[in-house]
């Protein structure tokens, strides 16, 4: 099957820290791909770089048959690759139904659209996605009052207001409430299969990503290190080496 | 709710409008008070509701008044002799000089503020929080400086805006006429926030403040909303602007037009007390504000620049989300925002 995400040979530094250093990977459309490594093994820097935070210093990226290495971040996610963040990032100072509204992604703005009311079919489709999460319930809530799991779980919503192709999600698990995370590895194969969303996922709970992800790539000071099934990686000597230190 | 709110627009409504016949010694007074309003609205747009903090929005407040006043006169006179010899006294406007001269100054004073946010917004609206203060800070007073250097517009020195045309009316007709544009401006200003913050607008300037990397990962073009953002602020600055100039009859770089020391500080003032990024926030601190500081000026005259820091020590400590934001907190229930504590309490569950 075709690849949806192409990255070849990207390498970004940050005056002499190789953050990255010749990184390729890509994605088949429509599936789970995981990408695990160490702390500061340069996989947020890998995110950045694919949805244009900051400018790579060598290499390509394609979107979909698109170079995208030189476009900016709104730019990228109308094309429909988004990311969510590690540590949340939410519009705290307003509902939930407002952060799904101002997700919903509207083709153009130009000045019709931009003083033009939010349809109202958005408001129920919110309500939908907030159920689909768990979180319909505190709909009326403000987002910066919910918990750090919950605001996680919020993000993921407003992602799928948005209808990517392509969703990069950061640690969609961390700081959650461990009776949720198969509620969450569950809703993340939904997303995949029924939504038809394509996955790059990057975590550090080893049971998610391996129940979760067809392929799995691994990163180590900035270096893709291993590729493969998640039964290779599981028994790679040099992803257990990194992660544990080679003795 | 809805009636409580008509019955208070309409009370408002018949207020400004009575005003100058009620309080007729204060028309000019009141007048300046809804020119406060309409600073403090559209400061809020990028200070409340956008999370950006300009001190530099006098600068098309400026840009409005000299733009108005000259258009007054460069349409029948020659600019140049009218500000070098105090024009006012050779050349007189016939009533329908001076009327057709205002409106097509109030428009141009609309217009050319608005290129000008464009541009310049362009150019900085890149910047972030402390950065972007600095940068507007400095536009206030460059403008000054630079208005105080150009010939044409009297420079250092200032110029007169036209003279109120003989044979119409007297000063109290003055009065009332300016009054009474003053007032429509601030009701157009309010109309039209008030419309647009219901819009995606209003949302997306939210999100702006609060998480705009956030808004730009979503796909959002953020620049697109600030900058249109500033330009409606520039938009009703201006006008405002071009009416102060005629009322006042003295148009100077850094004491009439580009007064970051007073007018730029007051718009942030009034909008902080009333309660930056809500509505009536600004509107209220406003008002407020100009009535508390008429009082000192004109009761304890001396004590009002002192009592003017001691509002604001208060403001900030007892009201850091202003008069609306306290309110808010007090009477949720008036606001609609009352929330069910077992929602509030709800555990998450995913099956």
């Amino acid at each position: 099957m075709a690849s949806i995400l192409r990255v070849d040979k990207v390498s970004k530094y940050f005056g002499g820290v190789k953050a990255n250093q010749g990184v390729s990977l890509s994605v088949r459309t429509g599936s789970i791909v995981g990408l695990i490594g160490p702390n500061g093994s340069g996989k947020t820097t890998l995110f950045n770089s694919i949805v244009g935070t900051h400018p790579i210093d060598r290499g390509t990226i394609e979107f979909d048959g698109r170079e995208i290495s030189t476009l900016p971040v709104p730019a990228v996610a109308k094309l429909g690759l988004l990311r969510t963040f590690q540590q949340t990032r939410i519009f705290g100072k307003v509902n939930c139904i407002q952060n799904m509204l101002i997700s919903s992604n509207p083709t153009k703005e130009n000045l019709i659209t931009i003083f033009s009311k939010v349809p109202e079919e958005l408001t129920e489709k919110a309500e939908n996605l907030l159920k689909f999460v768990g979180l319909h319930q505190k709909r009326k809530l403000l987002a910066g009052d919910l918990s750090f799991g919950q605001q996680k779980l919020l993000e993921l919503a407003m992602a799928l207001m948005n209808e990517p192709k392509m969703l990069l999600l950061d640690e969609p698990t961390a700081g959650i409430n461990p009776t949720l995370i198969n509620g969450i590895i569950d809703r993340l194969i939904t997303v995949n299969k029924e939504f038809g969303i394509t996955l790059l996922v990057i975590e550090h709970n080893m049971r998610v990503i391996m129940n979760l992800a067809q392929e799995i790539y691994c990163l180590a000071h900035g270096e893709m290190l291993a590729s493969g099934s998640p039964e290779e990686i599981k028994n790679d000597q040099r992803v257990l080496d990194a992660y544990l230190g080679a003795g | 709710m809805k009636r409580n709110n008509l019955i208070l627009y309409g009370a408002l409504l018949v207020f400004g409008l009575m005003a100058p016949f009620l309080f007729p010694a204060f028309k000019l007074q009141i007048s300046f008070m809804w020119i406060l309003v309409i600073l403090a609205l559209t400061w809020d747009v990028q200070g409340g509701q956008m999370g950006y903090n300009t001190f530099g929005n006098i600068l098309f407040f400026g840009i409005g008044m000299y733009i108005c006043a000259s258009t007054q006169i460069g349409l029948f006179f020659p600019l140049e002799e009218w500000t070098a010899s105090g024009g006012e006294k050779t050349f007189l406007h016939t009533p329908s000089q001076y009327f057709l001269g205002l409106s097509a100054g109030l428009v141009l004073a609309g217009i050319v503020p608005v290129i000008v946010a464009a541009l310049i917004g362009y150019g900085i609206l890149g910047l972030r929080g402390h950065y972007f203060a600095i940068c507007t800070l400095g536009l206030g007073i460059a403008a000054g400086e630079l208005a105080g250097g150009i010939e044409i517009i009297g420079a250092g020195q200032g110029m007169t805006a036209p003279p109120w045309p003989k044979g119409i009316g007297d000063t109290e007709f003055r009065s009332e006429f300016f009054y009474f544009l003053t007032f429509i401006t601030m009701l157009a200003t309010f109309t039209f926030l008030r419309w647009a913050y219901q819009k995606r607008f209003g949302l997306v300037l939210n999100a702006i403040r609060d998480n705009e990397d956030k808004a730009e990962a979503m796909g959002i073009h953020t620049m697109r909303y600030k900058i249109l953002g500033w330009m409606v602020s520039a938009f009703f600055l201006g006008i405002a602007g071009g009416l102060v100039g005629n009322m006042v009859g003295y148009i100077e770089p850094t004491e009439i037009a580009f007064t970051g020391a007073t007018y730029g500080v007051f718009m942030i003032l009034m909008a902080i007390l009333g309660g930056k990024g809500t509505l009536w926030g600004p509107v209220i601190g406003a008002m407020v504000f100009h009535i508390f500081k008429e009082g000192f000026w004109t009761f304890f005259l001396g004590w009002q620049y002192v009592a003017l820091g001691v509002l604001i020590v208060v403001i900030v400590i007892f009201f850091p989300e202003g008069i609306m934001g306290w309110l808010r907190e007090k009477f949720p229930e008036r606001f609609g925002e009352v929330i069910d504590e077992a929602d509030r309490k709800a555990q998450v569950v995913l099956k």
